[in-house]
C-alpha cells in the first residue's frame, strides 16, 4: 500500500518538478491557489456569462460540423411534413437536417440558442450588480468598459448568430436592420450594399455573417474575457461592507480548495440547467417560420430579448411627418431616432457613467468595499431609470403580444407607452432616490434607537415605553461603516487679490452636477450622535433583570459628556444581554 | 366528318367553335365544381324551423328579414358556411358589443345551426358549408400549405396560427381549436376583420393544403413545450424566469457561508 502510494506521490511531484522547473508554474500555481473570494450570491452573476459562453463554445463546435453556411438553393428532401420538396437555402435545409436527423442535432441546437440568451441576461445581472454596488469606481473603470464592450460584442454575437438558419423571422430582422443601415445620412445606401454586397438579400450575408460568428466574435470575446479576468485579479475582488473589511484588504476564502470547488461545481450547475431547458423547451422553431423568403413577415415578428428594445423602439416612433426631405434627399428620422439615436443614448449614458460619477465626487481613491446601493440614492436611481427606459422599450416591442394576451387595443398601448417611456424613467428615478433615502433614513434610526423589542414597559410615573434593542456593534458597523458624500464646494471665482481663478468654469460645472448628486441626503451616524442618542434615550436602556422581571432603571447618574448638541449625556445604553436572550 | 373539315375555314367556324368552347367549360364547370350540397339538402321544414330561430334570436341586430341595421350586416347571401362558422364557433348570437365578437360555446344545438344556415341560405345564393372531403387534411399537401399560409394568413394568424393582433383590440384568433370545416368557412366566408380568400384566390384544393399545415401544427413541437408558440419574446421571458431564476436560487446557495 504505501509503496504503491509513495510512488503516486513520486510520480505526481516529479510531474510537478518538471512542469515547475521548465515554466515556473509553481509560483503561479501557489499564488492563485491563495487567491482570496469573498463570499456573495452576487459575485456569482458573472461566472454565470463566463460558463454561458463556454457552453456557447462547446455546443456551437458541435453546430459548425453539419451547418452549411450558404445561399445557394436546394430543394429539401427529409422528415419534415410542412417543409417536403420546398426550396430553401443550404443554410436552411442543413439546420433541419441538424434539427431533425443528425443525433443529438436538436438538443445541441437549443442548449446552443438558450446558452445565447442566458449568456445575455447573465451580463445584464452581472452588470446590474456592478453597477448598483458602485464596482465600478477606481481602479476598475477600464473594467467596466471592458464589460460594457463585452455586453457589445454579446449581442453582436447573438444577432449574428439569430440570422444565420436563414428563416423567415430572422430574415425580417436583417431587413430590419438593413433598413436601420440605409436610414444612415449619406452613407446609409453604400452602408447596405457594402454588407450584403448588393441589393438585400443577396447571396453573400449568411457567409459572411457565418465568419463574423464563429471567428471574429468569440474570438474578440474570447480575447476580452481573458482581459476582464485578468483585470479582476490585478485588482483583487471587491467585497461588501462588514466589520474588519476595509479598502485595503479582501475577506474571503482561498480559491483552492474552496473556490475551485463552489466555482468548478457551479460550471456544471450552469450546463446542467441549460441541457434541461435545451432538452424540454423549443427555442427558435425555425420549422414553424419557413425558408427566408422576402415578402411574407408574420404576426408576432420580433427578434430575440436583448434586442428587443430596439424592436419596440422602432414600434413606438410616430411614422408620418418624420421623413425630412431635404435638397431631394431623404432624411428618415423615423428610424434614425428610434433605431440609432435612442439606443446610442442609452448605451453612452450607460458606459460613461462612471466618470460622470468620478467627476462629480472629485474622488481619486481606490475603492474596493462596496456601496450599498442606498447609500448612493442619486446612481442607484440613475440605474433604475435606464433599465425603466430599456424595460419600457422590452414591452412596446411586445405590444402585439399584450394586447392578444391582456385583451388590449395594441393602438392604445402604443399610445400609452409612448408617453410612457419619457415619463417613467424619469418617475423611476424620483421614487428609487426617495425610497435610497428613506431606507437610509430608517438605518440611522435603527442605529440610534435600536430594535424595536415588542416588551412594553410602565413606568413608575405611569408611561408607557416600548424598549428598544440597541444594535450589536457588528451589525451596527454596515449601517455607519459609509462615509458621507457632501457636494463639492465651490471655491470663489477670483482669488484673495481678485484675480481670476484659473479652472472656475470646470469646478462651477463639476459643482453643479456634484450638487445633483449630493444634495438631498441622509449622512451616516457619527459616534458623537449615537453617543447622545443613547443619553438622553435612557429609557430605551433597560437592564433585563434576571428571570425576565424588568426592573426599571431609575438612577439618572448624569456624567456629562463632550456630546453632539450639548444633550444631557446619561449612561450609555448596554442592552447586549436583550438581544442575546 | 368530311363535312366539317371542308367547313373548317368557314368565317363563322371560329364563333362557333367558341360558343361549343364555352358550354363544354360551362357543363364542365357545374359537374366538377365544389358542390353546393355536401350536407343532406335542407327540407322546406328546415326553412320554417330557421326561420323562427331566427326571429326570436338574430332579427334583433340583423333585422326581420335578415336585411341588416346599423352596426349588424345584412345576412342575404351570406350563405350556409358564414352561418355555420359564426354560430356554431359561438361568434353569434354576439354576447355583448366589442371590437370583434369573440368565440364562446355554441349557444345552438347541431339541428338549430344547420335550420338557421338553411333559412339565411334561402334567403339569397351563396358559400354552403364544405363537404368532409373537402376539408380533410389527410387529403391536402402541407408542404404547400406551409407556402399558402406564410403568404396570406401569417401576417395576421402568426407563423403557425397561433393567433396575432389587429388593430384597435381586434385580433386574429388563434387556430390550434379550430376545426377543418371551421378554418374551410372562415377562408370562403371571411368573418369579421378577415378577408375572404375566394376560390379564384386560394382554390379548394389550397384551402385543404393549408388546412393539412395546420393539421401538422396539433402534433405539437418536436423541441419540447412550445411556450405558446408565439416567438422570441416567451423565450426571452423563460430565460430570465427559469434560468436565471434557478441559477440565482443556486447562486445563494453555492454564496452562502458554510458554516
Amino acid at each position: 500500500m504505501s509503496t504503491r502510494a509513495t510512488t503516486a506521490e513520486r510520480a505526481a511531484g516529479g510531474t510537478a518538478d518538471y512542469l515547475d522547473q521548465r515554466t515556473g508554474i509553481g509560483l503561479a500555481v501557489k499564488n492563485f491557489a491563495r487567491k482570496i473570494f469573498p463570499d456573495h450570491w452576487s459575485f456569482l452573476l458573472g461566472e454565470i456569462a463566463l460558463y454561458s459562453f463556454v457552453v456557447l463554445l462547446i455546443s456551437g463546435v458541435f453546430l459548425t460540423m453539419f451547418f452549411v453556411p450558404s445561399m445557394g438553393l436546394i430543394e429539401y428532401e427529409g422528415p419534415l411534413a410542412s417543409m417536403d420538396g420546398v426550396e430553401m437555402s443550404e443554410a436552411f435545409a442543413s439546420t433541419l437536417h441538424l434539427s431533425f436527423e443528425v443525433t443529438g442535432g436538436l438538443l445541441m441546437r437549443q442548449i446552443h440558442h438558450w446558452a445565447a440568451l442566458l449568456f445575455m441576461a447573465s451580463i445584464v445581472t452581472h452588470m446590474m450588480r456592478v453597477f448598483f454596488t458602485g464596482a465600478f469606481r477606481k481602479p476598475r473603470e477600464i473594467n467596466w468598459l471592458v464589460g460594457f464592450v463585452l455586453m457589445i460584442l454579446g449581442l453582436g454575437a447573438g444577432f449574428t448568430g439569430y440570422s444565420l438558419p436563414d428563416d423567415v423571422l430572422s430574415g425580417n430582422g436583417l431587413r430590419i436592420t438593413d433598413g436601420v443601415v440605409k436610414s444612415i445620412p449619406i452613407i446609409g445606401s453604400y452602408m447596405s450594399y457594402f454588407i450584403f454586397g448588393g441589393e438585400f438579400p443577396g447571396e453573400h450575408i449568411i457567409p459572411r455573417l457565418f465568419t463574423m460568428h464563429i471567428l471574429l466574435i468569440p474570438g474578440l470575446i474570447l480575447a476580452l474575457i481573458g482581459l476582464h479576468l485578468f483585470l479582476v485579479v490585478v485588482h483583487k475582488h471587491t467585497h461588501f461592507p462588514g466589520p474588519g473589511r476595509t479598502d485595503r484588504n479582501v475577506v474571503g476564502f482561498p480559491l483552492f480548495p474552496v473556490y475551485v470547488a463552489k466555482a468548478g461545481g457551479f460550471f456544471f450547475v450552469v450546463f446542467g440547467i441549460l441541457a434541461l431547458m435545451g432538452g424540454t423547451m423549443t427555442i427558435n422553431p425555425v420549422w414553424n417560420y419557413g425558408p427566408y423568403d422576402p415578402s411574407p413577415v408574420s404576426a408576432g415578428a420580433q427578434p430575440d430579448w436583448y434586442m428587443l428594445f430596439l424592436e419596440g423602439s422602432l414600434r413606438l416612433m410616430p411614422g408620418p411627418g418624420w421623413e425630412w426631405v431635404i435638397g431631394g434627399y431623404t432624411l428618415p428620422m423615423n428610424v434614425l431616432i428610434p433605431a440609432v439615436v435612442i439606443p446610442g443614448l442609452l448605451f453612452t449614458m450607460l458606459a460613461l457613467y462612471p466618470f460622470v460619477e468620478a467627476f462629480a465626487t472629485g474622488d481619486k481613491r481606490e475603492h474596493h468595499v462596496l456601496d450599498r446601493p442606498r447609500n448612493a440614492p442619486v446612481r442607484t436611481a440613475s440605474g433604475v431609470a435606464i433599465l425603466t427606459a430599456f424595460f419600457i422599450l422590452i414591452l412596446a416591442g411586445s405590444n402585439d403580444l399584450i394586447a392578444t394576451h391582456f385583451d388590449l387595443s395594441i393602438n392604445d398601448i402604443t399610445r400609452i407607452f409612448r408617453v410612457l417611456v419619457i415619463a417613467l424613467p424619469i418617475l423611476a428615478f424620483w421614487v428609487t432616490k426617495r425610497i435610497c433615502l428613506g431606507l437610509q433614513r430608517k438605518d440611522r434610526d435603527l442605529v440610534l434607537h435600536g430594535h424595536e423589542s415588542g416588551r412594553i414597559v410602565r413606568l413608575a410615573h405611569g408611561e408607557y415605553l416600548e424598549v428598544h434593542t440597541p444594535l450589536d456593534e457588528y451589525e451596527r458597523w454596515t449601517l455607519v461603516q459609509h462615509e458621507p458624500r457632501r457636494p463639492l464646494e465651490l471655491e470663489p471665482a477670483e482669488d484673495e487679490r481678485g484675480v481670476r481663478r484659473k479652472g472656475y468654469r470646470r469646478d462651477a460645472i463639476r459643482a453643479r452636477v456634484s450638487r445633483f448628486f449630493y444634495e438631498d441626503r441622509v449622512e451616516p451616524v457619527t459616534p458623537a450622535e449615537l453617543a447622545a442618542a443613547h443619553s438622553h434615550g435612557e429609557h430605551d436602556a433597560l437592564e433585563g433583570g434576571a428571570g425576565g422581571q424588568e426592573q426599571i432603571e431609575a438612577s439618572q447618574a448624569h456624567d456629562t459628556q463632550p456630546a453632539a448638541g450639548g444633550a444631557v449625556a446619561g449612561r450609555s445604553a448596554r442592552g447586549h444581554d436583550a438581544r442575546d436572550r | 366528318m368530311k363535312a366539317i373539315a371542308a367547313r373548317r375555314h368557314h368565317r363563322l367556324a371560329p364563333v362557333v367553335l367558341l360558343l361549343l368552347a364555352l358550354l363544354v367549360t360551362g357543363a364542365l364547370y357545374a359537374v366538377l365544381a365544389p358542390s353546393a350540397q355536401s350536407a343532406p339538402a335542407p327540407t322546406e321544414d328546415d326553412v320554417v324551423a330557421g326561420e323562427a330561430l331566427f326571429q326570436a334570436n338574430c332579427a334583433t341586430c340583423h333585422g326581420p328579414n335578415a336585411e341588416g341595421r346599423e352596426g349588424a350586416p345584412s345576412l342575404i347571401g351570406v350563405g350556409a358556411a358564414a352561418v355555420d362558422f359564426q354560430v356554431s364557433t359561438g361568434r353569434m348570437p354576439m354576447q355583448m358589443n366589442g371590437p370583434q365578437a369573440a368565440a364562446k360555446p355554441p349557444q345552438f344545438e347541431e339541428e338549430e345551426i344547420a335550420q338557421l344556415a338553411a333559412y339565411v341560405a334561402s334567403l339569397g345564393p351563396g358559400p354552403a358549408i364544405p363537404s368532409d372531403e373537402q376539408v380533410d387534411p389527410a387529403l391536402g399537401d402541407a408542404a404547400n400549405g406551409m407556402a399558402l399560409f406564410r403568404t396570406n394568413c401569417a401576417m395576421c394568424h402568426g407563423a403557425i396560427g397561433k393567433g396575432g393582433a389587429l388593430s384597435e383590440g381586434k385580433y386574429a384568433p388563434d387556430l390550434s381549436g379550430s376545426t377543418p370545416t371551421e378554418i374551410y368557412e372562415a377562408m370562403l366566408t371571411g368573418p369579421q376583420s378577415m378577408p375572404v380568400f375566394n376560390d379564384a384566390n386560394l382554390t379548394p384544393e389550397e384551402k385543404r393544403d393549408i388546412i393539412a399545415y395546420l393539421d401538422v401544427q396539433q402534433a405539437g413541437s418536436p423541441g419540447g413545450t412550445d411556450l405558446g408558440s408565439v416567438g422570441p419574446v416567451a423565450e426571452g421571458l423563460w430565460v430570465w424566469v427559469v434560468g436565471i431564476g434557478l441559477l440565482i436560487s443556486l447562486s445563494v446557495w453555492i454564496g452562502a457561508k458554510s458554516s
